[in-house]
C-alpha cells in the first residue's frame, strides 16, 4: 500500500502545532491590549452632553469644585449640581446665550438637565469620593487637569490595575489636605520625604484586600 | 469523529455568552441614574412634603430658621471658635465668594462679569443686622440672590456668618484692635488695597 502522507508532512504537522500556539498567543495579546487600552475605556474621548459646559472656563474663574459638587467630602457621590446652581450666577449673567438655553429649559419645565457620564467603575467597585478626599488624595489624581478641559472627558483608564496602583504605594500620590482641590499641584518639598509624613499624618493604610472596592 | 465539532462550537458559543458584561451595570439604581418606572424618570426620590425624618424635628428655631418667634437671633445659638472661623473661612470662600468678593465687598468674580446687586457686608446697615437674618437669606436667598440651603449644612452657615462678622471687624479695625505683639509685622505702606490673602 501506497503512503497516504509525503514525507514532508511530518514538518508540516510540527510548524503547524508551532503557528497555532504562536496565533493564539498574539490574538490574546491584541485582545488584551484594546480591552486594557486607553481607547477602549474611552479616556481622552468627549462624549455629547445637554449643554457645552466648559469646566476650564469655571475653574479658571476661580469657582471652587466644591460650589457644584457639593457633597464631595460628605459622601460617595461627589454630587452633580441642580439646574438651580447654574442659575445662581446665570439668571444674570449671559442669561440670552443659546448655549444656555438647555439650563433655562430645564429650569422653566422643572425636568433636570440629563448629563453623560464621563467618569465611572463598574457596579461592582465600590467608590466613595469623601475618603479619598478626606485622606488627602486630589481631585487630580483620578481627574486630570480638569482645569484644561473645555468640554470634560475622562483622565484615567480607572482600571483595577490603576486604582491598585495608588493603594499599594500611596506615598506617591498624597498631597496636603488644603492643597486636594488644587489644579497643577506641585509639592513644595521632595514627595520621597513629604508623602511618607502625610501617609503617618493622616493615618492612611495600604488597602488592598479584595474586599476593599468589591464589597 | 464528529463530537470535536461540536464541542469547538458548544465552547464558542459559551465564550460569547460569557463575555456579557451584566455585572457592570446591575439592576439597583446607582447615585442619580435614571428611571424608567417612576413618569418624571428620576431614581432618587423627593420625600413627600412635609416628612420628617427621625430624629430630624427641626424645632431648635434659633439653629435652623436663625430666629425666635418674630424676631431674629442676634447671637450664634452655636459657639464659636476658632476653628469655627477657620471653617467659615472655607466655606466663605467657596459659596458666597465668586459674588460677593474675597473681602466681602461685594466685588466677587461673577460681579465683575455683570451680575448685579451683591450687597457690601461692610455697610453700616449690614453690620447691625442680626446674625438669624443672615441665616434667613443664605438658607432661602433675596432678591437675585438663590438659596443656598439645600447646599450648605445649618453650621456651615452659622460659620460662614461668624466669618462674615470677622471680616467686618477686618475692615473696620484700628491699630489699637491688633494685639501688642503682632503689631510690629504690619506694613504702614500696603494702605487699603495691601490686603491680601
Amino acid at each position: 500500500m501506497a503512503q497516504v502522507f509525503h514525507r514532508a508532512a511530518n514538518t508540516v504537522a510540527r510548524a503547524s502545532i508551532a503557528g497555532l500556539i504562536l496565533l493564539l498567543v498574539l490574538a490574546s495579546g491584541l485582545l488584551w491590549v484594546f480591552f486594557r487600552g486607553a481607547y477602549t475605556q474611552s479616556v481622552e474621548v468627549i462624549k455629547d452632553q445637554p449643554a457645552q459646559f466648559s469646566h476650564k472656563h469655571h475653574v479658571n474663574l476661580g469657582i471652587d469644585c466644591r460650589y457644584c459638587h457639593t457633597t464631595v467630602e460628605t459622601s460617595a457621590f461627589a454630587g452633580l449640581p441642580p439646574t438651580e446652581t447654574c442659575m445662581s450666577c446665570h439668571s444674570q449673567i449671559w442669561t440670552h446665550a443659546d448655549m444656555l438655553e438647555p439650563v433655562r429649559a430645564s429650569l422653566a419645565e422643572n425636568r433636570p438637565l440629563q448629563w453623560t457620564r464621563v467618569n465611572w467603575v463598574p457596579d461592582y467597585v465600590y467608590f466613595n469620593h469623601s475618603i479619598h478626599i478626606n485622606k488627602g488624595i486630589g481631585c487630580e489624581s483620578c481627574h486630570g487637569r480638569v482645569d484644561r478641559m473645555p468640554l470634560v472627558w475622562r483622565a484615567k483608564t480607572l482600571l483595577m490595575e490603576f486604582c491598585l496602583e495608588c493603594h499599594r504605594n500611596p506615598e506617591k500620590h498624597i498631597r496636603p489636605r488644603e492643597e486636594v482641590f488644587t489644579m497643577g499641584y506641585q509639592p513644595k518639598q521632595s514627595q520621597s520625604t513629604l508623602g511618607p509624613k502625610l501617609v503617618a499624618e493622616y493615618q492612611v493604610r495600604k488597602l488592598t484586600d479584595c474586599y476593599t472596592c468589591h464589597r | 469523529m464528529r463530537a470535536a465539532p461540536l464541542a469547538a462550537v458548544s465552547l464558542a458559543c459559551l465564550a460569547a455568552v460569557g463575555c456579557r458584561q451584566t455585572m457592570d451595570t446591575d439592576p439597583k439604581y446607582e447615585a442619580m441614574e435614571p428611571s424608567s418606572f417612576f413618569s418624571d424618570g428620576r431614581s432618587a426620590r423627593a420625600p413627600v412634603a412635609g416628612t420628617v425624618a427621625r430624629g430630624e424635628l427641626k424645632l431648635d428655631t434659633a439653629y435652623y430658621e436663625g430666629r425666635n418667634g418674630d424676631s431674629f437671633v442676634d447671637t450664634f445659638p452655636a459657639p464659636v471658635t476658632k476653628a469655627t472661623l477657620l471653617r467659615g473661612r472655607q466655606r466663605y470662600d467657596i459659596f458666597c465668594s465668586p459674588c460677593h468678593g474675597l473681602l466681602g465687598d461685594g466685588n466677587g468674580v461673577v460681579v465683575q462679569r455683570g451680575l448685579r446687586g451683591p450687597v457690601n457686608f461692610h455697610e453700616d446697615r449690614l453690620k447691625r443686622t442680626p446674625v438669624g437674618y443672615y441665616f434667613q437669606v443664605i438658607t432661602n436667598g433675596r432678591g437675585g440672590m438663590y438659596p443656598y440651603g439645600y447646599r450648605i449644612p445649618p453650621d456651615d452657615r452659622w460659620a460662614i456668618i461668624a466669618y462674615i462678622r470677622a471680616l467686618q471687624l477686618s475692615q473696620d479695625a484700628t491699630l489699637n484692635d491688633v494685639p501688642p505683639a503682632a503689631r510690629p509685622g504690619l506694613n504702614a505702606s500696603h494702605g487699603e488695597s495691601g490686603v491680601e490673602r
